[in-house]
């Protein structure tokens, strides 16, 4: 079980998400967009959207901070555990509270606006549960462990998390992770293997490009749609 | 100099009835499909009121176009590029379906299905948003031949602005009222702000023929092009999630065909040619400082396809030799350049567009006629134009940025053709004078007057195909190895769009095909003067 969860699993989620990725770049770009459904209400969208997005961007960081930046690099700094327990308990609430009440509010208008709800697949019912899962399941396992300086996932998890990318995982430092943690990670892993295949796949085409880019965009035409149909050969079947 | 081709279009007011032809032809051949109930690529405007979507040029509100900076620099009214990454989770600007109309359909199943009663059962109007009666109160047109003017008409943007600086001459007292149509597509502009909006860089300007598109593969949905545009002709298809718009029936202009509007138009009021323009000059000329100056800024980015240096720079920027001989030919630079009866509709978002519109005499005409006096007589015209019951401040609200010469001077050049023809008609020796007053010579008033009342279909449309200009290409590749059609992403064999696991048409990576007649059977039926072949 230990090795399956935690020495499978991530590369399971990640070969899942590169494939997915690599699917729908090749076969469904038409389909890769945030199916926005602002045109039918405003309001809401224009307040719970930001909030939850610049809040997930925030809770993202963090997950980052936490997993990839070794404890010894912060002792290095003379940021003590203390202080970046606070650090991550403060700015990990914060962002924390700010995407729950984001996607509480677009729950809310996703069920009480009938247009929208009309337009919500069951796919996107499925992705809203693993995403409200592994927020709300995060927030949990942070806040029921504040006493002292809480649960320091830095000498289990992000090792661990560290070492998936060396291709050999320490499966064992993460068997003694409490059960919350445990769950959020899976979720955690589930949603990443979910991103394709989801409208979260709106997530890789954030567009920077547009930075750089000169405002008007000039394209030819592509020369292969000019000209006529060239002729079938013979023997081809009928009605192919 | 970095000369470029345009396919640009004219429409003469004068002629529209408001019979909105064009734009259920086009929603036939283009937004027949789900997600596009409410999209209209052309629509039929009646002026005043309010437009579509409601109250769409009033860009305090939508802050479409671009406007200049402190510095006289163009900038995009809705924010630049930081801004709108920073605001992309959603944008505040974004019309809602409310805007446009909500659209419905009837319950129609009710009339066979009810069960027997004392009352006639009744189609009850559905909302297609969300499936559930609904009770209709606002749809494309509902202002339509001035319904409503009194309550709505004083919600147009432009005759707000007329007010402020005309004090009342706009009025909607029933005998008073004036009106007319103004047919819309897509302006295909030379500065698009859609374009320069869209963070994806889906949208994009074809070089050859300056043809606005989306590329439907590369869009993510992020609608700031429906804002960017102040003509809101960029519409989210609210189904599959991307923006669709008018693609000037580019299927049919490449083989030389007009566009579905221009073919069906039953006035016959449309015009499709080639402009030759300088891209190096189109940003200076968009961020002239004066709003103005903005037409003839516009008029100078133009270039005389006449001119040898043109042509030989034409033909090193690759343009080819038979659009060279159709921007010759083009009806759209005669009325824009040469006559001058042509106006953009309005300059001042600095979008350059490229649909031009010559400004309505009849209704002056008409006024005339009612007060006793000759309508058609040039010297009461041209006094007439000043007290137009189509007040000509509002005409330059739209067409000049309020700048009232220019309405003026293409008014008077239609009214002093409408005298100078009546004379010949009559058989009376034309007064030179009147031609003169205009800066006409009577030969140019003449094919003026050719082009704006008889010309034929081949003169009204002079659309260069894009094939013949690459026939060296084809010439030498005779036998291409695959079929033309059959390339990734191409039209291929489309069959009925079908919901996919993310929404519409997801999962399938081509369109609905809309069908084509063959296009040459078509040609041929339209263009012929023989019966039995048409």
């Amino acid at each position: 079980m230990t090795t399956l969860l935690w020495g499978a699993l991530p590369y399971i989620a990640f070969a899942l998400l590169v494939a997915g990725l690599i699917w729908r770049h090749r076969y469904d770009k038409f389909g890769w967009t945030s199916r926005s459904s602002q045109i039918y209400e405003s309001k809401l969208l224009n307040i719970a959207s930001p909030v939850f997005h610049y809040g997930i961007l925030f809770v993202l960081a963090g997950h980052l901070i936490g997993l990839f930046v070794p404890e010894s690099w912060t002792n290095a700094t003379g940021i003590g555990e203390h202080t970046y327990h606070l650090f991550s308990l403060y700015g990990g609430t914060f962002a924390g509270v700010l995407t729950v009440c984001g996607i509480a509010l677009l729950i809310y208008r996703r069920r009480t606006r009938a247009p929208v709800l009309r337009a919500t697949t069951v796919n996107d019912k499925v992705m809203y549960v693993v995403l409200v899962a592994a927020i709300v399941l995060g927030m949990t396992a942070k806040l029921t462990h504040v006493s002292d300086d809480g649960y320091n996932y830095r000498a289990t998890i992000a090792p661990w998390a560290r070492s998936l990318f060396t291709l050999s995982p320490r499966t064992d430092l993460m068997t003694n992770v409490p059960v919350l943690y445990q769950i959020h990670a899976v979720i955690g892993m589930l949603l990443i293997a979910f991103v394709p295949y989801s409208r979260l796949v709106h997530m890789f085409s954030a567009p920077l490009q547009y930075l750089f880019r000169p405002y008007v965009v000039y394209r030819t035409r592509d020369p292969r749609q000019l000209g006529p149909r060239p002729e079938r050969r013979g023997w081809e079947r009928a009605g192919s | 100099m970095r000369p470029m081709a345009q396919i640009a279009m004219v429409m003469n007011l004068d002629k529209c009835i408001g019979c909105h032809t064009c734009s259920v032809t086009c929603k036939q051949a283009w937004t027949n499909r789900r997600g596009m109930e409410y999209v209209w690529f052309n629509n039929v405007e009646t002026r005043p009121g309010q437009g579509y979507p409601r109250r769409y040029e009033d860009q305090e509100t939508w802050r479409g176009g671009w406007q200049l900076n402190r510095r006289g620099a163009l900038k995009l009214r809705a924010g630049g590029r930081l801004h709108k990454l920073a605001g992309i989770f959603s944008n505040p600007k974004l019309p809602e379906i409310k805007d446009y109309y909500e659209p419905w359909t009837y319950d129609y199943k009710n009339l066979t299905d009810a069960p027997l009663g004392d009352d006639y059962p009744v189609a009850r109007p559905v909302s297609q948003l969300d499936g559930k009666p609904m009770k209709i109160e606002w749809s494309a047109n509902w202002d339509d031949d001035l319904a409503g003017a009194p309550a709505y008409g004083d919600l147009d943007p432009m005759v707000e602005r007329t007010r402020r600086q005309a004090s009342d001459k706009v009025k909607f007292e029933y005998e008073q009222t004036f009106m007319f149509y103004l047919p819309r597509i897509c302006e295909h502009c030379l500065n698009p702000s859609c374009v320069a909006s869209c963070p994806s860089g889906a949208m994009y300007k074809r070089a050859e023929d300056g043809i606005v598109l989306v590329d439907q593969d590369r869009c993510r949905g992020w609608r700031m092009c429906v804002t960017g545009c102040p003509y809101k002709k960029v519409y989210f298809n609210h189904r599959t999630g991307k923006a669709e718009k008018c693609t000037l029936c580019y299927p049919r202009i490449e083989v030389g065909l007009p566009t579905v509007c221009s073919e069906t138009c039953v006035g016959r009021l449309r015009y499709l040619g080639v402009v030759l323009y300088d891209a190096d000059k189109v940003t200076a000329a968009a961020s002239v400082h004066d709003e103005k100056q903005l037409y003839e800024a516009q008029l100078g980015v133009f270039l005389d396809p006449e001119d040898p240096e043109v042509r030989r720079a034409c033909e090193e920027a690759g343009i080819p030799y038979d659009w060279l001989e159709a921007a010759r030919r083009s009806p759209v630079r005669a009325l824009i350049s040469t006559y001058r009866v042509a106006l953009p509709l309005h300059p001042e978002y600095r979008t350059m567009p490229m649909v031009w519109y010559i400004p309505p005499l009849s209704p002056v005409v008409d006024a005339l006629a009612e007060t006793g006096h000759d309508g058609e007589d040039a010297a009461n015209l041209f006094g007439a134009i000043d007290t137009l019951r189509i007040p000509l401040e509002y005409l330059a609200e739209l067409f000049t940025a309020g700048d009232t010469g220019p309405v003026r001077a293409a008014l008077e050049r239609l009214a002093a053709m409408r005298s100078h023809m009546r004379a010949l008609n009559l058989g009376e020796e034309p007064d030179r004078g009147v031609a003169a007053a205009v800066g006409m010579e009577p030969d140019g008033v003449e094919a003026m007057y050719r082009l704006l009342a008889i010309a034929k279909y081949e003169e009204r449309y002079v659309i260069p195909t894009a094939a013949v200009g690459d026939a060296r290409r084809l010439e030498e590749s005779a036998l291409p190895e695959g079929c033309s059609l059959d390339y990734e992403g191409g039209p291929g064999m489309g069959g009925e769009g079908r919901d996919g696991p993310f929404g519409r048409d997801s999962g399938h990576r081509r369109l609905p095909l809309v069908t084509l007649e063959s296009f040459h059977a078509l040609r041929r039926r339209q263009t012929s003067d023989d019966g039995r072949e048409a």
